[in-house]
């Protein structure tokens, strides 16, 4: 008797595709922890173990590859980070941080949020629409990481490529943030 | 009779557009406006005035209009907008108001939205000063966003037959939209007024996006936007209005502003009448008069109230066969609704003459549009030359140019733009490259030179100030009268400024006139102050898209979608939905609580507890610090126990409670009222960071990382077995306030043994990913035993017959851990909690404090409203009636078999066993004061 | 709507913020040596000058840091911003 698992977003799974605006796509059951860290050493040796170097920049996150495979870290505060892996690597992720002797936490947060990429030539202005944060390439760059408010949620906003942004946003508001995405579209020519 | 021009004006003329006004069919052209098209056909008369019903007509070109207030009918029902800034489309109906519009019946199917924009350097007014200081600003590499009111581009250039550097000045003006258009970074917004002004660079702006569509808006398309602009530097080039001077009767239809009938003209190719007269302070309305002469109207008289009239233009009257009278006003007019005939007379005094018209234009001088400067904290100054306050001071990040200065040359105005712009560029960390070449006029009137006259002594009972409300030069000077000498107090005394259009025409008239009166100078009078929006903005387009089920967000748990197949009626907690009760067929609230309660009590029940806040705490200090956030002892919880807490704020009152689970040495979880979630993490964040940042915790929340199922009844402890078969439920084994860690249906689960009921009871923590499955799982395991969903109204009753206090029911920031009866959660070991300092203050420590005490009405079937007083005695004394407390909690009890209340009453635990009353409607019910816990005192249910 | 300059993460919009009264009134060493009258100085009163004013504000919508600022309370002009620990920069209001 094994309980199969459900992603926040399950019953929109067939109605992300707000073409022609942007495409948005749930990914399901990443490996999320928060880190919670301040020593420099012990940030340094935490990436290590990942294989990926912490963001020292605020409003920035880094990747970087190792024994977990890809791994992304976001900056989330002074002291606090979250790892961001593929699924089903929590467990092990936790014991390799906690096998790094430091002061802070480790805590698996892997279902506290569900992630959306949404990618396409209208994503910035959809995200304009809720989102105060300045979006245009030279304010927000590749590789930025800001925790703001979209519409009427918070979110985490990773901007991943030209035209490509990952939200992560907590799981209890993310049909919310589906059907504000889905109405939003509907300017650019999205059907809803 | 049709008033159009057969040449001019930026309109369609080989395109009919049909509207309806009044009731009455007419047509226009794209590019009209509904007041062009209005005077096209003759009709000045719009509506009446809201207090005297005077008749109403069209004073102004835009949105300074003070009158033409018209009521959309269809497309869809709209009040309150300006005929002269209603863009005209096929099928059109409106009709005139009184001041007064209606909204529609029906929600509004439009959209509506709003936008962030951010640019370095925000242009606000597309003029000659505004266009160039944007392309100034542009060519620097700057981003820039160009706001503009109207539908094209010009500013006060659509109003005019000029020629800038000897070609059309539309010509000029298209080339620069064309650059500014095609520059990277560059955003013009037409239709787009800048209302409000805030700190930090903050400009809202409403674009009327679709509205002149009419019935062809695409319904995809948001019809207005509030633009939402975060700017570094701002150049203001916002104009100025031209102002009338106010006389007996200046109120009747085709009384227009001079520079106004002239952009009619040549914006629209409309005449505003067959003979006009000109009454002028001012050189500008010369140009208005030969203009219309030459387009055919009669001008038979300029009255000019300066002593000389200017000689050029003079001659150029007199080669026309106009008569110009230097040193005369109008004192009067006359007509049943439209104007008939105005009275000419010298200045001071002497005999009037009587002057036939159809038509009277006037032109008091310039008013410099300071509206957003002023938002801005702009100091304003009285020019005195100008009759009008213009920006007094220059600000860091603001910049005003053109007209909006009192600079009224053409060229000059582009050059304010063109040094402001690079200003704001260069403020902004841009370089400008090269100069904008500036345009030169061929205008023929410079309108400075003009004299400041406020008012044409005469009737004060219908020498209007303020047309939209009905507002004379009697009633100032009732209110300087009265004693009034400030502004805003006269402003408010009157009405003046306070319609629509905010005194766009009539503010500055009212000062001068006021001024007079009391004998001071201008120059020492503050203006009213300047607030958003400075046109008005519908409601629609400030929600947006914040409507329906957008309005605000609805957070659900990751078990939803069952409650929402199994019929749940839900109850909004904070933002969450929650199941408040699982109806069957032909069952009522009462009902199913009386059911959900009675199986849970008798077998087993379950519900969805995953909105309870979690928060994870990590340090070698976790437990020191718990020690000071819970009014009782933690950091002696041993791992593997729970324990139940209270915390307090430092003034001793009870803020939230919860469970606190020991992990680990150094772990904790920690759960919070569902309401209290965010407000209690950010309550340890604030002592962590603030007060002790030396302390070795770290709080993580994981609200939704778990979804939490409550399984409770004599019976729980059967499904769980069933459900987590490596798990031993025995009482012994899993002991009361203890947890384990397992498998339930097969996924990781944490199970706490705790009861929020009285009940045998356990919580199964599962990640919010396998929370469905394990909520049908149990459902699967509990058939045999008729295993009940219950909601929230369940839980209360349960939570109640035990006299368990709900945060935020039982208590309001008023009532100590003491009043609740929870002195045992109190720690006397402690040197110190938040809170404890509180506890022996004399206040805390009165006997006559409001206590938690059980009330049962002495007739068991009556139902107390939450909410009712409680008083002493069966008779209503006189008022004032000394109140005891108040009912917080109230239900009907499947297990007590009657109805029975929690209450805060005044010394109640002493009260315990007396008589008091609650007055419901017009009786009062008796009830009987007992100990709040009212089911298994002695608690022999807890183990099953 | 006001920017906050977050001194980790820049400015954002007021909506981001959460306010936390007047800074610097440290919890007191021995709440149980303190008069009532002490204790009530503590618990319910506060300044509340017409001028700069130092307050604390966490950035709860963004990295949920407390820091504080220097507010001028007529204008709401923000003089300075700064972390917690740090002393109060010199204002000029
Ligand atoms: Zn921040």
């Amino acid at each position: 008797m094994t309980a199969d698992p459900t992603s926040p977003l399950a019953a929109w799974t067939d109605r992300l595709t707000f073409a022609p605006a942007l495409i948005a796509s749930e990914r399901p059951f990443l490996s999320q922890l928060t880190v919670r860290v301040s020593d420099p050493d012990a940030v340094a040796a935490l990436g290590s173990a990942l294989g990926v170097v912490f963001p020292s920049v605020p409003c920035t996150f880094t990747t970087g590859s190792g024994p977990f495979g890809a791994v992304e870290v976001l900056w989330l505060g002074p002291d606090e980070f979250l790892v961001v892996a593929a699924p089903d690597l929590q467990l092990p992720i936790e014991d390799a941080l906690r096998a790094v002797p430091f002061k802070g936490s480790v805590v698996d947060t892997s279902a506290q949020r569900t992630t959306l990429v949404l990618e396409g030539s209208h994503v910035r202005d959809v995200l304009a629409h809720g989102c105060s944060v300045d979006l245009h390439p030279s304010s927000a760059p590749v590789g930025t990481c800001v925790q703001t408010l979209l519409a009427r949620t918070g979110i985490i906003l990773q901007v991943t490529g030209p035209d490509r942004f990952t939200i992560l946003v907590r799981s209890s508001f993310a049909q919310y943030l589906a059907a504000w995405l889905s109405d939003a579209c509907v300017e650019y020519g999205a059907v809803p | 009779m049709n008033y159009r021009t057969p040449t001019g004006g930026a309109i369609d003329r080989n395109t009919v557009l049909r509207f309806t006004f009044n009731g009455q069919s007419y047509t226009g052209h794209p590019g009209d406006t509904l007041a062009s098209a209005l005077l096209a056909n003759g009709v000045h008369e719009v509506g009446s005035s809201v207090k005297l019903g005077r008749p109403r007509g069209i004073v102004a070109a835009g949105s300074e209009d003070p009158t033409s207030l018209v009521q959309i009918e269809a497309p869809f029902p709209e009040p309150m907008l300006l005929a002269t800034t209603v863009e005209l489309y096929d099928g059109l109906v409106a009709r005139g108001l009184a001041g007064q519009g209606r909204l529609a019946n029906e929600p509004d199917p439009a959209r509506y939205d709003a936008k962030h924009e951010h640019c370095d350097v925000l242009v606000v007014g597309a003029g000659p000063a505004g266009l160039v200081a944007a392309l100034t600003a542009a060519r620097s590499g700057a981003r820039v966003v160009l706001v503009d009111e109207q539908n094209q581009a010009g500013g006060a250039l659509l109003g005019v037959d000029e020629y800038l550097d000897d070609r059309p000045s539309a010509e000029w003006v298209a080339d620069v939209v064309a650059e500014l258009k095609s520059t990277p970074g560059v955003l013009v917004l037409e239709r787009t007024t800048a209302f409000g002004m805030y700190q930090d660079g903050f400009v809202l702006a409403l674009q009327k996006r679709t509205d002149h569509l009419g019935f062809a808006a695409p319904a995809s398309v948001a019809r207005q936007r509030v633009w939402r602009i975060r700017t570094r530097q701002t150049v203001l080039a916002t104009g100025a209005h031209e102002r009338p001077v106010v006389f007996a009767d200046n109120d009747r239809p085709g009384i227009m502003l001079a520079s106004s009938a002239r952009t009619f003209r040549h914006r629209y190719g409309v005449l505003p009448g067959s003979r006009a007269v000109v009454f002028t302070t001012n050189d500008s309305a010369y140009c208005a008069a030969i203009d219309l002469a030459e387009s055919g109207v009669d001008i038979p008289l300029i009255v000019d109230a300066r002593a000389s009239a200017p000689s050029r233009l003079a001659t150029e009257c007199a080669a026309r066969g106009i008569e110009v009278r230097a040193g005369h006003v109008v004192t009067g007019t006359e007509g049943s609704g439209r104007v008939t005939d105005v009275h000419v007379a010298p200045l001071g005094s002497g005999h009037a003459d009587t002057v036939v018209c159809d038509t009277l234009l006037v032109s008091g001088g310039w008013n410099p549009v300071v509206s957003l400067f002023s938002q801005a904290r702009g100091k304003l100054r009285y020019d005195s030359e100008l009759g009008a306050f213009v920006p007094g001071e220059e600000l860091e990040t603001v910049r005003v140019a053109g007209s909006a200065t009192g600079e009224l040359d053409l060229t000059a105005c582009a050059r304010q733009g063109r040094n402001a712009g690079a200003a704001a560029a260069i403020a902004a960390g841009f370089t400008p490259s090269g100069q904008v070449p500036l345009p030169t006029s061929d205008s023929r009137c410079t309108a400075r030179s003009g004299l400041v006259l406020w008012r044409v002594p005469g009737a004060e009972d219908s020498s209007f100030v303020d047309l939209q409300r009905d507002a004379t030069v009697s009633d100032v000077l009732r209110a300087t009268g009265a004693g009034l000498r400030s502004l805003e107090h006269i402003k408010r005394y009157t009405t003046i400024g306070t319609a629509h259009d905010q005194g766009k025409t009539s503010g500055m008239i009212a000062a001068g006139i006021v001024a007079e009166a009391l004998g001071v100078e201008l120059a020492d009078q503050r203006p009213t102050t300047f607030r958003p929006p400075y046109t008005s903005v519908s409601f629609a387009a400030l929600a947006g898209r914040d409507r329906g089920e957008l309005h605000d967000p609805v957070r659900v748990t990751a078990i939803h979608p069952w409650h929402v197949e199994h019929g749940a009626l839900f109850e909004d907690v904070g933002q969450w939905k929650r199941p408040w009760y699982y109806p069957q067929p032909g069952e009522d609230l009462h009902a199913a609580v009386l059911r959900e309660c009675q199986a849970t009590r008798e077998s087993v029940g379950m519900m969805d507890g995953s909105t309870l806040g979690k928060i994870d705490l990590q340090g070698s200090d976790a437990g020191k610090f718990l020690d000071m956030l819970y009014t009782n002892m933690m950091s002696t919880l041993k791992v593997g126990k729970i324990r139940y807490g209270v915390m307090c704020g430092v003034d001793g009152m009870v803020i939230d409670d919860g469970t606190v689970i020991r992990v680990g040495e150094e772990r904790y979880l920690v759960t919070t009222t569902t309401g209290n979630a965010a407000k209690i993490l950010d309550w340890m964040e604030e002592w962590l960071q603030t007060e002790w940042p030396h302390l070795d915790v770290h709080c993580t929340s994981v609200t939704e990382h778990w979804a939490t199922i409550p399984l409770v009844g004599p019976r729980s402890r059967d499904v769980l077995a069933a459900v987590a078969p490596s798990l031993d439920v025995s009482n012994e084994a899993f002991e009361f306030m203890t947890w384990h860690d397992t498998e339930v249906a097969g996924v990781p689960a944490r199970v706490c043994r705790i009861s929020f009921s009285g009940e045998l009871a356990y919580e199964i923590n599962v990640t919010a990913w396998h929370g469905l499955a394990v909520w049908e799982a149990l459902m699967a395991a509990g058939a045999v035993y008729g295993i009940t969903p219950y909601g929230t109204e369940t839980m209360h009753v349960l939570r109640a017959e035990k006299g368990y206090p709900i945060i935020g029911q039982e208590t309001d920031a008023t009532v100590t851990p003491q009043d609740l009866g929870m002195s045992w959660a109190v720690s006397k070991k402690k040197p110190d909690f938040i809170g404890k300092r509180s506890f022996a203050r004399a206040e805390n420590n009165r006997t006559d404090r409001k206590q938690l005490v059980g009330l049962l009405p002495v007739d068991p079937s009556v139902l107390l409203p939450e909410g009712s007083q409680i008083v002493e005695t069966d008779r209503l004394p006189e008022p004032p009636v000394r109140m005891l407390g108040h009912v917080t909690s109230s239900y009907p009890s499947a297990a007590l078999g009657r109805t029975f209340a929690l209450a805060l009453v005044r010394s109640g635990h002493e009260r315990i066993g007396e008589t008091l009353y609650v007055p419901v409607d017009d009786s009062l019910v008796p009830v009987t004061v007992t100990d709040s816990v009212l089911y298994d005192k002695e608690g022999a249910r807890r183990d099953g | 709507m006001q920017l906050i300059p977050c001194p980790w993460c820049g400015p954002r919009e007021e909506a981001e913020f959460h306010y936390g009264g007047q800074a610097h009134v440290a919890y007191p060493d021995d709440p149980s040596a303190l008069s009532d009258e002490e204790w009530a100085q503590y618990v319910f009163f506060r300044d509340n000058p017409s001028g700069p004013f130092a307050e604390r504000w966490s950035h709860n919508a963004g990295c949920r840091r407390w820091f504080n600022a220097v507010r001028d309370t007529r204008s709401h002009d923000l003089l300075a911003v700064y972390r917690v620990g740090e002393p109060m920069p010199e204002v000029t209001a």
